[in-house]
C-alpha cells in the first residue's frame, strides 16, 4: 500500500521480554516511544512509517502537476487543499517515525538517495485532468482501505497519525469521484478521457496493496505485532468490491474482463495485475521514478538556503537575547 | 554543526473552555515559526482557537520504568473515591 513490501526485521531480544511485549500487544495496549520494544519492531516500524510518509510527500507531485491547469477556479482551490493535506499527512507520519529514534534529515536523505522507497503508484504519470479525478477516487480510495485498520495499530504515535489522516481522507476520495463523474457525464470526448484514466490506473491501484499473499514474505511477524492489520489480498478484495459498483454507477466499462461477481464467495473475482511490472517499478524502472526523485532532490537542494538562513537568524536572535539578560 | 530545525511539541485548545491538548510535533527554526507551521499542519479545518508550541527538549517526562513507584501508592487508597462510602438512600442526593 503506501508502505509496500516492508521487510520485517528478525529480532534477537531476550525471550522473556519478548513474551511480555507480545502479551501487551495481544491485550491491545498501545506501545509508546519510551517503552521497551524489540529492535526488530523498532526497525520495521521506521521502515514502514517512513515509507508511508515518503509516499504522502512524493504523492503530491503527480497532483501538484495539475494545480495550475485545473479547469475551474473552484477545482483549483479544491486540488490545492487536497495536495496541502498530503503534505500534512507526510508531516504527521515523519513525526511518528522520529519518535523511534531516527531524525527527519536522515529520513529525507534515505528517500533522496533511494535507500528508502515510496509507493509504486506515484511512479505513474497523470496525463490529463481525468487522471486527477481518477487518482483522488481510486488511489485515495485504496489508501483509505489500508489506513482505516491501521488506526488500531499497536504503536501509539502511528495510530494517532492514522486517525488524523483518516479524518481528512474521505474529502480526497470524494473530490476525485466528483471530478471524474463530471467527465463521465460530460461530452463523448470527456467520457472517453474518464474511461481511459480508469483503464490506465486500475491495475497500478491494485498493486498499491503489495504482492499477492502467496508471495508476500514478512507478513506473519508484522501481523503478530499489529503493525499490519490485514493481508494484502484481503485489502485488495475489499477495494475491488467497493469500487466495481462505483465504476458501473459512472456508466464506464470495467477495466478488466476478469471482473465477475462470484456468488459463492460473495466477492468479485478479478484479474491479478502484472506482477513483473510491479517489481520492475519498485526496482526503479517505472515511467516516472527518475522524475520523482529528481524533483524531490531539487526541492531539497533549492530549499537549503532557506533552511540555513532561518536557522542562522533564530540562533542570532537567541544569542542576542542571552546577551541582553 | 547539526543544521536540522529543532523539534517542537504542539498543543491546541480545540474550543473555548477546554484545555490545550497535545496534537503532535513539528520542526521549526524558532517559536514564532513553530506557531505558524502549527497553524498550517494542525488547524486546517478549524481544529483550534489557541496554539502552544514548546521546544521538545524542554519537556521533562516520567520514565515508563517509574510506573510502579509513581502510581502504585494511589491504588491502595480506595477511600479517595466517593463510591467507597455507603450512604443510605433516605439521606437523599449527596
Ligand atoms: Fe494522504
Ligand atoms: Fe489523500
Amino acid at each position: 500500500m503506501y508502505a509496500q513490501m516492508v521487510q520485517s526485521e528478525a529480532t534477537k531480544d531476550d525471550p522473556e521480554k519478548l513474551a511480555a511485549f507480545q502479551a501487551r500487544i495481544d491485550r491491545d495496549e498501545k506501545i509508546e516511544p519510551k517503552d521497551w520494544m524489540p529492535e526488530g519492531y523498532r526497525k520495521t516500524l521506521i521502515r514502514q512509517i517512513g515509507q508511508h510518509a515518503h509516499s504522502e510527500i512524493v504523492g503530491q507531485l503527480p497532483e501538484g502537476n495539475w494545480i495550475t491547469r485545473a479547469p475551474t477556479l473552484e477545482r483549483k482551490a479544491i486540488l490545492l487543499a487536497k495536495v496541502q493535506d498530503e503534505a500534512g499527512h507526510g508531516l504527521y507520519l515523519y513525526c511518528a517515525t522520529e519518535t523511534l529514534g531516527v531524525s527527519r534529515d536522515e529520513l529525507t536523505e534515505m528517500l533522496l538517495d533511494g535507500r528508502m522507497k515510496y509507493s509504486s503508484i506515484f511512479n505513474y504519470p497523470t496525463l490529463n485532468w481525468a487522471d486527477i479525478g481518477a487518482v483522488g477516487w481510486l488511489v485515495d480510495g485504496a489508501a483509505i482501505i489500508n489506513q482505516v485498520p491501521l488506526q488500531r495499530t499497536s504503536f501509539g504515535p502511528y495510530s494517532r497519525a492514522m486517525i488524523r489522516v483518516c479524518k481528512e481522507e474521505s474529502f480526497h476520495a470524494r473530490q476525485g469521484f466528483d471530478a471524474i463523474r463530471k467527465m463521465a457525464e460530460g461530452t463523448p470526448e470527456q467520457k472517453k478521457m474518464a474511461q481511459n484514466a480508469v483503464d490506465r490506473l486500475w491495475f497500478p491501484a491494485l498493486m498499491m496493496f503489495g504482492p499477492s499473499d502467496k508471495d508476500s514474505t514478512h507478513s506473519a511477524q508484522s501481523m503478530a505485532w499489529k503493525i499490519k492489520m490485514n493481508t494484502n489480498d484481503e485489502l485488495r478484495q475489499k477495494f475491488v468490491d467497493q469500487t466495481v459498483p462505483q465504476i458501473e454507477f459512472l456508466g464506464l466499462d470495467l477495466p478488466d474482463d476478469g471482473i465477475k461477481w462470484n456468488e459463492e464467495r460473495g466477492h468479485y473475482d478479478y484479474s491479478d495485475p502484472d506482477w513483473s511490472e510491479f517489481f520492475d517499478v519498485i526496482k526503479g524502472n517505472g515511467p516516472c521514478n527518475v522524475d520523482r526523485l529528481a524533483a524531490r532532490n531539487k526541492a531539497w537542494k533549492d530549499g537549503a538556503w532557506v533552511r540555513d538562513g532561518l536557522l542562522a537568524h533564530a540562533r542570532k536572535k537567541a544569542a542576542a537575547k542571552v546577551a541582553a539578560e | 554543526m547539526n543544521n536540522e530545525w529543532p523539534l517542537w511539541e504542539i498543543f491546541i485548545r480545540g474550543q473555548h473552555g477546554l484545555s490545550h491538548r497535545h496534537v503532535g510535533s513539528l520542526h521549526a527554526p524558532d517559536a514564532e515559526m513553530a506557531i505558524k507551521n502549527a497553524r498550517d499542519v494542525y488547524t486546517r479545518r478549524n481544529e483550534g482557537v489557541s496554539i502552544w508550541a514548546v521546544e521538545a527538549n524542554n519537556i521533562t517526562a516520567s520514565s515508563p520504568s517509574d510506573k510502579g513507584p509513581l502510581y502504585e501508592p494511589s491504588e491502595s487508597k480506595v477511600y479517595r473515591h466517593p463510591t467507597f462510602f455507603d450512604i443510605p438512600d433516605e439521606v437523599g442526593a449527596m
